[in-house]
């Protein structure tokens, strides 16, 4: 079987389930709890704390450990949106993230927040002067994906960061979600206030977010019921994922530039061998994540794709698996500019670590047979 | 830029007139231990400076291991080129295209220590500035309060160029005043005062009252924490005696004086203390305490507390504002430790309305009438244990397992 599907979740990490089992096995008392047991335990999530400052190189901020990517988008947004709202009231993001910010920022919308979604480019890319002009006296915050989940583009992150380090009072919020280990991020040099991520992007465990947050940073707790994690979220933290987490987190850093390198090539080869396939047509522009690759087959379902990819043995997404249920044509190739067709079409390759140049030969191999299968059936094709 | 050297400008010692010699050997040997981690370093004396030759070692962390030596007042990395005008007006350009800003205004100042230099150094400042004007047309002359400095020191072996001047901790170097003991509570003051002490040159050996069950053994992590960050300052590692207080405290707290019970606290901590300063040989007691900040820091109580000691107590902090503390507490990297929420021995019992005008006959008698109570003191100094604490371990020695669950 062929796993192409790293950007919605990956394997963990042999390492990784194993420190989970131990430290679950080992360190069951709550770390909230005075006796030699919480304390141990809380002396973990605290190495674990460090170990993330130290893997991401954050000295002005502390990290916050959350229950997932969409649990620290909703955090750092709602936290920072109801915390300044009485210096103001509009959000600056973009239309292409990911439903964890535009869904929150939609639930904003109703509570009378007024928010600006930036148009991309044709290529999928946020324009730094769009950013500009949106600003008004009362933006309170920006918030911009690193990496798209499903295009892999990847936005002007350090850019923007500069360009917003002229307003001082605005708060620069970062989705890195697909990029957090897989990409350099300079969080503190860029500018950022607050990063998410999410660990099992990453072949971490499921069940952990990450968090970023500036220090000073005046950030509303959305969850009642404890003084946890700074008082910025209630509830008993789950320390043998934190510390898998932790590790998976060190592992992919450690080979961060040599796996990017790696799949790099693989992205670059899949690209090319896309190409000459005519029905296919390749989506987003660089720069891009060589984590990703995605496609259209305009007036095919994309569905279909995936059920005939994977009685081959090739499991591939349609879009965000977040929203893969959905009928609907992509929120974000319509954002691009792709037609209805092109956009409910939508193919996503991620890649991990495992994957060879055999493997996309074979997946490429796939979709030519599918592709020709298909070819008689495209609407329209039938008169 | 290619710095081969950081020159050191010595602080204080510099006044000292005989023992000269004395201190500035304490200040090599400082430095030496500094620079443990960078065995290719190497070393050259000059009068009132002192040159650490890179030899290769990555120049940023020697900078800011250096700077926050005590001795050093200011540092200085270097580059140096053969002493031909040629060579050192290329090196001043260099120089000029790796700030980060561009001044609006320089000079040069140039010293030649070797007469055998075919241009003197008044027409060397000619020389190397009028190389670099005319290539920024924006730059003038600023002979008074330039913004850069370019200083050329020129030797027969090699000329040395630097500009920048980054201010160190200044002080005297580590153990050159003599040996005391400093009272740590875990709170923001005395990590503060031992800093201040240390950089005058005491050498330091920390005391720790805990009361468990009572105190947690948080509050002692604590002080270890902070006693290895001390640790960092002196450059060596720095012992810690961590007092067992519970049965003494539990005793003053059943008398019924309950507004002297902090003043009877302190007076026990500080007989305890000379006792270990007896056995360790040191000459004074540090501790943090800030006029007026407590009940225990009216001048009054600490006339009370202080008449049990009779070696001098030196008080860093005496003066101090909590808020120029607490800066301070921040730049020495103690404050995140310090706020950490474990009681102390001291916030234990504390009574709702401490003294702040105890009186001393009534303090001396109470003691007097307290059952036991030298032999408590002599059995907690027994019962004292003693570890050495350095900046470069951590406070729990991890596990096999846990160091592989990272």
């Amino acid at each position: 079987m062929l796993y192409f599907d790293h950007c919605a979740s990956t394997p963990p990490h042999e390492d990784v389930v194993r420190t989970m089992m131990e430290v679950m096995t080992k360190h069951y008392a709550n770390p909230s709890s005075l006796h030699g047991g919480g304390v141990a335990a809380a002396r973990l999530l605290e190495k674990a704390r460090e170990q993330l400052g130290q893997l991401m190189n954050t000295k002005q901020g502390r990290w916050i450990f959350t229950s997932g990517g969409t649990e620290s988008n909703n955090l750092a947004i709602k936290g920072v949106a109801r915390a300044l709202r009485s210096r103001g009231n509009h959000i600056i993001t973009s239309s292409i993230e990911h439903a964890s910010v535009y869904e929150v920022m939609q639930q904003l919308k109703e509570e009378g927040f007024d928010i600006t979604e930036l148009p991309v480019s044709r290529e999928g890319h946020v324009q730094l002067e769009d950013v500009k002009s949106a600003i008004r006296d009362h933006t309170i915050l920006v918030s911009i994906m690193h990496v798209n989940n499903e295009l892999g583009t990847i936005q002007p992150i350090a850019e923007i960061g500069e360009l917003l380090k002229s307003y001082p009072k605005l708060k620069f919020h970062v989705d890195a979600v697909q990029s957090i280990g897989k990409l350099p991020i300079d969080i503190e040099g860029w500018g950022i206030d607050l990063l998410s991520g999410s660990a099992h992007k990453l072949r971490g465990p499921r069940g952990v977010g990450f968090l970023y947050v500036r220090n000073g940073l005046p950030l509303a707790a959305q969850q009642a019921g404890g003084s946890q994690e700074f008082d910025l979220r209630a509830g008993t933290e789950n320390i043998a994922a934190i510390v898998a987490s932790a590790k998976a987190l060190r592992l992919a850093i450690t080979k961060q530039p040599q796996l990017a390198a790696q799949v790099e090539q693989l992205a670059a080869y899949l690209k090319t061998r896309l190409a000459e396939i005519a029905e296919l047509k390749l989506n987003g522009g660089a720069p891009q994540s060589p984590f990703i690759v995605h496609f259209s087959y305009p007036g095919m379902k994309p569905e279909v794709i995936i059920h005939m990819l994977e009685q081959k043995g090739i499991l591939a997404s349609t879009r965000s698996a977040c929203s893969s249920k959905d009928d609907k044509p992509s929120r974000v190739l319509l954002a691009i500019g792709a037609t209805r067709e092109e956009a409910a079409g939508g193919i996503r390759i991620s890649f991990g670590e495992e994957h060879t140049k055999q493997d996309v030969d074979q997946l490429v191999l796939a979709l030519q047979q599918i592709v020709a299968s298909l070819k008689p059936l495209e609407r329209g094709s039938r008169h | 830029m290619n710095y081969d050297r950081i020159v050191l400008r010595y602080g204080d010692l510099t006044m000292k007139g005989r023992n000269r010699k004395v201190f500035e050997d304490k200040m090599l040997k400082s430095v030496k231990r500094a620079m443990k981690p960078f065995p290719e370093v190497t070393y050259w004396r000059t009068y009132g400076r002192m040159h650490v030759l890179l030899n290769g070692a990555p120049h940023q962390p020697v900078i800011d291991r250096l700077k926050d030596l005590f001795g050093i007042v200011s540092v200085s990395p270097v580059i140096s080129v053969p002493s031909e005008l040629e060579a050192i007006q290329a090196a001043a350009l260099d120089i000029m295209a790796s700030l980060k800003k561009q001044p609006a205004t320089f000079k040069v100042n140039a010293k030649r220590a070797w007469k055998g230099f075919p241009h003197g150094s008044h027409e060397m400042n000619h020389l190397v500035g009028g190389h670099i004007l005319p290539r920024y047309p924006e730059l003038r002359v600023d002979v008074h309060h330039p913004e850069l400095e370019l200083k050329l020191d020129i030797h027969e072996e090699a000329t040395h160029l630097y500009w920048e001047t980054i201010p160190a901790a200044g002080g005297f170097p580590y153990a050159t005043s003599g040996k005391a003991m400093l009272l740590l509570s875990g709170g923001i003051d005395s990590p503060v005062a031992g800093w201040l002490a240390l950089r005058k040159g005491l050498e330091l050996e920390a005391v720790h009252f805990h009361s468990y069950p009572f105190t947690s053994e948080q509050a002692t992590d604590k002080v270890k924490t902070l006693t290895r960050r001390l640790s960092y300052y002196a450059g060596v590692p720095i012992r810690l005696h961590l007092v067992p207080f519970t049965d003494i405290q539990t005793k003053i707290a059943h008398g019924n004086q309950e507004n002297l019970t902090i003043t009877l606290m302190r007076r026990a901590m500080l007989r305890i203390t000379e006792l270990l300063a007896e056995q360790v040989k040191a000459n004074g007691i540090v501790t943090g305490e800030s006029l007026g900040q407590v009940a225990s820091q009216t001048l009054s109580s600490m006339n009370v507390i202080g008449r049990v000691a009779t070696l001098p107590m030196i008080k860093p902090l005496i003066t101090m504002d909590k808020q120029e503390i607490i800066e301070i507490a921040r730049q020495i990297d103690t404050y995140e430790t310090s706020i950490l929420p474990f009681e102390d021995c001291c916030t234990l019992f504390l009574p709702k309305s401490p003294s702040t005008n105890p009186n001393l006959r009534v303090v001396e008698r109470v003691e007097h009438s307290m059952e036991d109570y030298d032999l408590l003191i002599k059995q907690a100094v027994e019962n004292t244990e003693t570890i050495l604490l350095s900046f470069n371990e951590n406070n729990n020695e991890a596990s096999q397992d846990e160091e592989n669950w990272f």
